[in-house]
């Protein structure tokens, strides 16, 4: 195989790596702020079982809950795992096994949203209580504080955190294989096997970092952005 | 005309009594300055009357319009107290400026979004809001960019954006260099000549005795001595308000 055919077989895993990434950052993004909200409620019985969520979600491997996700529906639920799904965004990823991506998606997008959430709770309470009631005293209700002061304030904090988590999840993506979808890991391991060819699995290595750069310079740019004001 | 009366607030936090029953009144107009020494409760009394702490008893109104009857049991909701918060401005000791906008958009923020008028005449009262506490050069700065003594003072535009009856000041100069405080007294005393009725906690007694028509002492929760500042700083008749004037005007 020539250095593009490998190239062009890798992109192919690869395609499938940054799905999981844009959906679990567009479904686990927004979810993560409800989470964030009822761990901050004064209604002490949503709060301790957010708490515990959370507590579950990020406490056991992200791949047992790839596991959860993929066999439970079977093994409690009796419904068989598709493997004709027909998602109509699947249909350029050449994935046969399209029914194989629903778990993991759920599974990324749950995890990752507990994380966020714990992000976003860190963000919203470092935010001093002087904010909220300046605020207040000018006749505003909660919302509009909350949109109109807090959130920008808390959005400049949580940046680095939340690039960490999105810098992460990248590589994060790599875990879809255990149970056998072929990212780009996969499809290496698979040159490796049928064409004994090793090199291609330390090539993989390439695209994660030319991803991740990227990801630097526009989170760097977000945060370069929010640099006009101290908060 | 805005006349507020204030009977009988108490005010607890958890078994800590704060407030134990304070009443006055203030007419329109007047400026009413409030010393005590810490924890005496004077914060929590400007704090009761923004509705930023619900008293336990007491009732606040302004003129004729009861704003808060503890007696009445009826609880406030959300509306009600936004509407009476509108009566008041405050200006925090430690300003809390909005940091991500500049001072011109601190001061159009909250009549933008409360609807107060079209957004050119908005823009303009701030304007001249800005130029009045002397800041005009700085209408496109970020507080950030700022002294203590402007932010303060971008604050006082802020609070005067709402028209409120009642400006009330917590302590406004406490967080400020001392080369700093006047420009922020001298504010306050031109809105004093403007005809601003206003509540001011301070511990600068020199300004207290010079800008006020009332002055209150408060110790430990109760109104200890009320009256004009000759009566108060050159006739105090309580033990109490001696020995803290005395502390407090010491020269050493």
């Amino acid at each position: 195989m020539t250095f593009l055919q490998v190239t062009l077989f890798l992109w192919e895993g690869f395609k499938l790596s940054l799905l999981i990434f844009a959906v679990t950052l567009l479904c686990g993004a927004p979810l993560g702020l409800p989470i964030a909200f009822c761990s901050m409620s004064k209604f002490k019985p949503l709060k301790y079982i957010t708490k515990v969520f959370v507590w579950i979600v990020r406490g056991i491997p992200l791949m047992l809950q790839i596991f959860i996700f993929y066999y439970a529906p079977g093994l409690v639920l009796n419904i068989p795992i598709s493997r004709n799904i027909n998602l109509f965004f699947l249909k350029n990823f050449g994935i046969e096994n399209m029914g194989m991506i629903v778990p993991v998606l759920v599974a990324f997008a749950i995890n990752y949203a507990c994380y966020f959430s714990e992000i976003y709770r860190g963000g919203i309470e470092s935010i001093s209580q002087g904010q909220y009631e300046a605020g207040y005293v000018l006749g505003l209700t909660k919302f509009q504080v909350f949109k109109n002061i807090v959130l920008k304030q808390v959005i400049k904090r949580i940046v680095p955190p939340m690039s960490n988590e999105i810098i992460t999840l990248i590589k994060d993506t790599a875990l879809a294989n255990c149970i056998m979808l072929p990212e780009i890991i996969m499809k290496a391991g698979e040159l490796a096997s049928r064409e004994m060819l090793v090199w291609p699995l330390f090539y993989t290595g390439v695209f994660y970092l030319v991803f991740v750069g990227l990801l630097t310079i526009i989170l760097g740019r977000v945060e370069k952005k929010l640099d006009y004001f101290k908060a | 005309m805005a006349n507020l009366h204030i009977k009988d607030i108490y005010k607890n936090f958890g078994k800590t009594e704060v407030l134990k029953g304070i009443s006055f009144t203030l007419n329109e107009g007047e400026v009413v300055s409030i010393i005590g020494s810490s924890g005496s409760g004077k914060t929590t009394l400007l704090r009761c009357l923004n509705f930023l702490e619900t008293p336990d008893r007491g009732v606040i109104s302004i003129d004729d319009k009861v704003l808060f009857d503890g007696d009445a049991n009826i609880k406030l909701d959300d509306d009600e107290i936004r509407e009476n918060r509108l009566h008041f401005g405050l200006v925090f000791q430690s300003f809390n400026l909005f940091p991500q906008y500049s001072v011109l958009e601190n001061v159009t923020l909250a009549p933008k979004l409360l609807k107060k008028g079209t957004n050119e005449d908005i823009e303009q009262k701030a304007k001249q809001l800005i130029e009045q506490v002397g800041l005009t050069e700085k209408a496109d700065s970020y507080p950030c960019q700022l002294s203590g003594g402007q932010q303060q003072r971008v604050a006082i535009a802020r609070a005067l954006a709402l028209n409120p009856d009642i400006l009330c000041f917590d302590e406004p100069t406490s967080a400020l260099d001392p080369e700093l405080t006047g420009e922020v007294l001298r504010v306050i005393k031109e809105l004093k000549i403007a005809g601003r009725t206003m509540i001011v906690v301070t511990h600068e007694m020199e300004f207290a005795k010079n800008v006020s028509d009332k002055i209150i002492f408060m110790a430990d929760g109760i109104i200890e001595e009320i009256g004009t500042p000759q009566e108060i700083f050159e006739n105090p008749k309580s033990e109490k308000t001696k020995h803290f004037l005395q502390n407090s005007l010491e020269r050493i």
